[in-house]
């Protein structure tokens, strides 16, 4: 009761007369208007730069930095990026390169990039509030905005927005995007890139339509249990099938084989039929004289995986083939699977017979020892066609009887700015996108038993690599004005004619680039027919020796015949020509003996060329660029002038610099060049 | 007490205890095995992208006052800007701990300080150097293992064998050579870089590389430079 009087006693004292009622009023509008400036008063951003201002009258150059800090909100506005960036109101010192040994936020300056602050703003690679002006706001989650910062880790995808191609700072996301295309993500997901082109999975997985001839049902249900049990190395992902699923698996499969081309051939003969003891010891040298393992890996004693990763790993490659299929695949793979990337050589009936009994050597007893499947029977090869179906094999496999799925997987050409509220996050985890991509890549049935997305083995670093690839994929990027997007043109060729089918048939553009087209494990071919002597070209097409000693990878000795060596040549000395390479470019009277003695000179002192090329195996031990002892017979006086001249220009992304010669040095140098002769006996006339 | 306020009284008390989250945090670990010293074993010095989580653990080991290993010895890891797991171990049965690391998102050295308690105590501490490399140094890093780790560095990889033995003396430094490299201004590093060895009176088996790569190209290189350099790099102090 007391405590009403009371309170009415003091709402009269305010409200009780008209001069009264107008004071309280006024008092009451006083503290109002005075909320918002006491809150921006004590603002952070304010205390950020009061700070700032304090922190940089101990610098040395502290009137400079007085003279450029300019205290208030700060803004950099875009219209065309739709960029209002407010972050550089409290990041004062972004632009203070003389503030770089401080490591104190937000006072640090920004670390070197090629992008200026003006030109992109801040949230177009950190993502994040640009406008908003509190810590809180400007870097988290709140209800109002999801976006957080990216964390640094990430980083890289940011440049993916509108760089298509490989970028010497951003290994993390180069590594990434050649991921996505070698583990096949691109054979369920569809991704197009901000520049409109669909990432093109490169891993080539084999065709099954006869699969029955290369292998058994044993060892197609021990793949499909765990691929990485068979080869460490295979890409192949672990769907964690049940033992049913997976012989059901395997049932369907053979069962829905079909003979291929190659199953009519004669066969040829087994390794039995050779003389000699230890064929198993010369199949093992040849596989090396032959230098299989440019593409091919084999784990040696050690568990380390020696060889290149093009083609399949080879270590228990006895578990799985049969000697039959092996040797007519030897002979002609095309027969078998006309898309292989394998060539076909031109091996004798004795070099199949010993590689193949090497390569059915490598196998490991325990890896189908436990696998006894029963017999297949209709409902098992049912059940099969079902689950391949539905787990979209075909996606990557070609399959009797299935047709390829459309739009199996979501597409995620814009998972990096997808909604978080569309998110299921898994319980405990860190609820931001990148932890749930890289999560989901980890481990996708956590998400869910009946997810179909397949586990693949990827290590932590590749996994980072990958979701930063992904995180490119953003809204931003699609939207991207396209004078912003860079990307070079990836053309097509393929070489016609009949020359044309033969180096398909050898498929040198598994190795050689040609044209912009093929693979970078050999030198690029455009424009050998420039840079190399006829003769020279004959006898190497012959006789493949290393210009390479220190290299493991090689080009393979194909057995061609003479006719096959001089349509091949001749194609490539008069289709990959480069332009200005007529005898105007070089005076070759001029390449005299007296330019060649100055040009030893500058070979050996000015330049140390012996340092990276060897010209004299006796006394020269650089390898780092080809040897160079018979370059004279190799390559045209020509095309070494140009190079000297200017590597990069013939061969862009050479390691040789250019050392700015002038014309005389390179007249020298080409001079000297010349005179480096091999004097080779035999070869084709 | 009237059963009405016993009522009030235990919902008060009901309700906060509802609220407050089971914490999962584990007990702090202990242990009364002491080491006298902590050494370590593998993973210093790493390099990699801000923020990014090292390829390699750190691996410290703590051994007794016999010098031989110890098992069971707390071992705590702190950092300033690192992400730690486990932030604490007990050393397994060859006296060693593992601990991941991710570095922070500001380009430079980390310092990871791995202790464990005395007999007597107090800690006794190893401090383990990772560098993080920013945009600038990722730049260098990629320029260099094209260009100049054949020649500089002494390790061979699958993909790139070594040059080194294959020169004559005087033979360049390695990158991480502080010593000789943290006394090389960033002018003479960039001149050497763009003009040769014969520039600074070295070695003409170290080329120019001016018409080869960009001005922005070589300082990135002597960014990366300065990044690994061991013992660390120190801006000159007067550079205003």
């Amino acid at each position: 009761m007391s405590l009403r009087n009371q309170f009415g006693g003091v709402c009269g004292f305010f409200v009780g007369t008209a001069p009264r009622r107008f004071a309280s009023v006024s008092v009451l509008l006083a503290i109002v208007s005075a909320i918002a400036p006491t809150k921006d008063f004590f603002s952070q951003w304010r205390h950020y730069q009061k700070e700032y201002s304090h922190f940089i009258r101990t610098r040395p150059d502290a009137g400079r930095l007085q003279r450029r800090f300019e205290s208030g909100i700060h803004q950099i506005w875009i219209p065309e990026q739709r960029v209002v960036d407010r972050c550089t109101t409290c990041h004062v010192a972004l632009q203070e390169a003389s503030l770089s040994d401080v490591r104190k936020e937000p006072f640090r300056p920004h670390p070197a990039i090629p992008h200026s602050l003006t030109e992109f703003g801040c949230v177009v690679c950190h993502h994040g509030q640009g406008a908003a002006t509190t810590v809180q706001e400007a870097h988290y989650s709140t209800k109002a905005w999801e976006q957080p910062i990216l964390p640094a880790r990430y980083l890289e995808s940011s440049c993916g927005q509108c760089h298509m191609d490989a970028l010497e700072g951003t290994p993390q996301l180069n590594l990434g995007r050649r991921l996505l295309a070698r583990y096949g993500c691109a054979h369920c997901h569809a991704i197009t890139q901000p520049d409109g082109t669909l990432v093109a999975p490169v891993d080539e997985p084999p065709s099954l339509e006869h699969v029955a001839e290369k292998t058994t049902r044993e060892w197609i249900f021990a793949w499909t249990k765990n691929p990485q049990a068979y080869a460490a190395s295979a890409t192949m992902p672990n769907y964690r099938f049940s033992d049913q699923e997976a012989a059901d698996i395997a049932s369907f499969l053979v069962a829905q084989s079909t003979p291929s081309d190659n199953s009519a051939k004669e066969l040829p003969q087994s390794v039995a039929s050779l003389p000699g003891s230890d064929t198993v010891q010369e199949g093992t040298s040849l596989y090396g004289t032959l230098f299989c393992a440019s593409c091919h890996a084999i784990q040696n004693a050690a568990g380390n995986l020696v060889g290149g990763e093009m083609a399949p790993e080879l270590t228990r490659a006895g578990n799985k083939v049969n000697p039959d299929w092996l040797r007519r695949w030897l002979r002609a793979p095309q027969g078998y699977d006309p898309k292989t990337r394998m060539p076909r050589y031109r091996f004798d009936e004795k070099q199949i017979a010993l590689l193949s009994s090497f390569l059915l050597s490598k196998k490991d007893d325990d890896l189908l020892a436990n696998v006894h499947l029963p017999a297949s029977d209709a409902q098992s090869i049912a059940r099969g066609k079902k689950l391949v179906s539905d787990y979209g094999c075909v996606a990557c496999h070609r399959i009797n009887g299935v047709n390829p799925p459309e739009s199996f997987a979501p597409d995620l050409s814009r998972i990096g700015s997808k909604p978080l509220f569309q998110v299921g996050f898994l319980r405990g985890m860190p609820e931001t996108l990148p932890d749930y991509i890289a999560g989901k890549i980890h481990d996708p049935r956590a998400f869910g038993p009946a997810l179909k997305m397949p586990n693949f083995s990827l290590t932590d670093g590749q996994i980072e690599a990958l979701t930063t690839a992904l995180l490119a994929q953003t809204d931003r990027a699609v939207t991207m004005p396209p004078e912003l997007v860079r990307s070079s043109p990836h053309p097509k060729y393929h070489p016609g004619g009949d020359a044309g089918r033969l180096m398909e048939d050898l498929r040198c553009q598994s190795c050689h680039a040609i044209n912009g087209n093929g693979g970078d494990m050999a030198p690029d071919l455009t424009f050998e027919g420039s840079a190399v002597n006829r003769a020279w070209l004959l006898d190497f097409m012959k006789n493949p020796n290393t210009l390479r000693p220190a290299l493991i990878r090689r080009m393979p000795k194909f057995n061609l015949s003479d006719a096959e060596i001089k349509g091949l040549s001749d194609y490539i000395l008069s289709a990959y020509q480069a332009s200005g390479f007529d005898s105007q470019a070089l005076d070759l009277s001029t390449l005299n003996s007296e330019a060649a003695t100055r040009g030893k000179q500058l070979f050996y002192s000015k330049y140390a060329c012996q340092s990276c090329h060897i010209v004299d195996y006796k006394k020269d031990k650089g390898y780092v660029g080809p040897a160079l002892a018979g370059v004279g017979d190799r390559l045209t006086p020509v095309w070494m002038y140009r190079w000297l001249k200017n590597p990069n220009a013939l061969l862009s992304g050479t390691p040789m610099p250019n050392f700015s010669l002038s014309d005389d040095e390179a007249r020298d140098l080409t001079a000297f060049l010349t005179t480096l002769k091999e004097h080779k006996k035999g070869g084709l006339k | 007490m009237r059963p009405l306020h016993v009522a009030w009284l235990t919902l008060l008390l009901i309700i906060p205890m509802g609220c407050t989250k089971r914490s999962n945090v584990n007990p702090p670990l202990s242990s009364n095995v002491y080491g006298a010293q902590i050494v370590q074993v593998s993973g210093d010095k790493q390099a990699a992208g801000v923020g990014s989580k090292l390829a390699d653990p750190v691996v410290v080991q703590v051994n007794g006052a016999d010098g031989n290993a110890l098992a069971g010895a707390l071992v705590s890891f702190h950092g300033d800007g690192l992400v730690l797991n486990p932030s604490e171990a007990l050393s397994d049965p060859s006296g060693q701990v593992s601990v991941s690391v991710q570095l922070g998102g500001i380009p430079g050295s980390y310092q990871l300080v791995a202790d464990t308690p005395k007999p007597g105590g107090g800690p006794t501490t190893i401090n383990v150097r990772e560098i993080a490399l920013g945009y600038q140094e990722k730049v260098g890093k990629e320029v260099s293992y094209k260009y100049c780790a054949t020649c500089h560095d002494p390790e061979s990889t699958p993909e790139r064998v070594s040059n080194l033995d294959n020169l004559t003396p005087p033979l360049p430094h390695q990158f991480t050579d502080g010593n000789t490299l943290n006394n090389m201004s960033d002018a003479d590093l960039i001149k050497v870089i763009a003009d040769g060895g014969p520039a600074l009176g070295k070695s003409p088996q170290s080329p120019a590389y001016r018409s080869t790569l960009t001005q922005a190209q070589i300082k990135a290189v002597v960014a990366y430079i300065r990044a690994v350099a061991d013992p660390p790099y120190q801006l000159p102090a007067t550079q205003h």
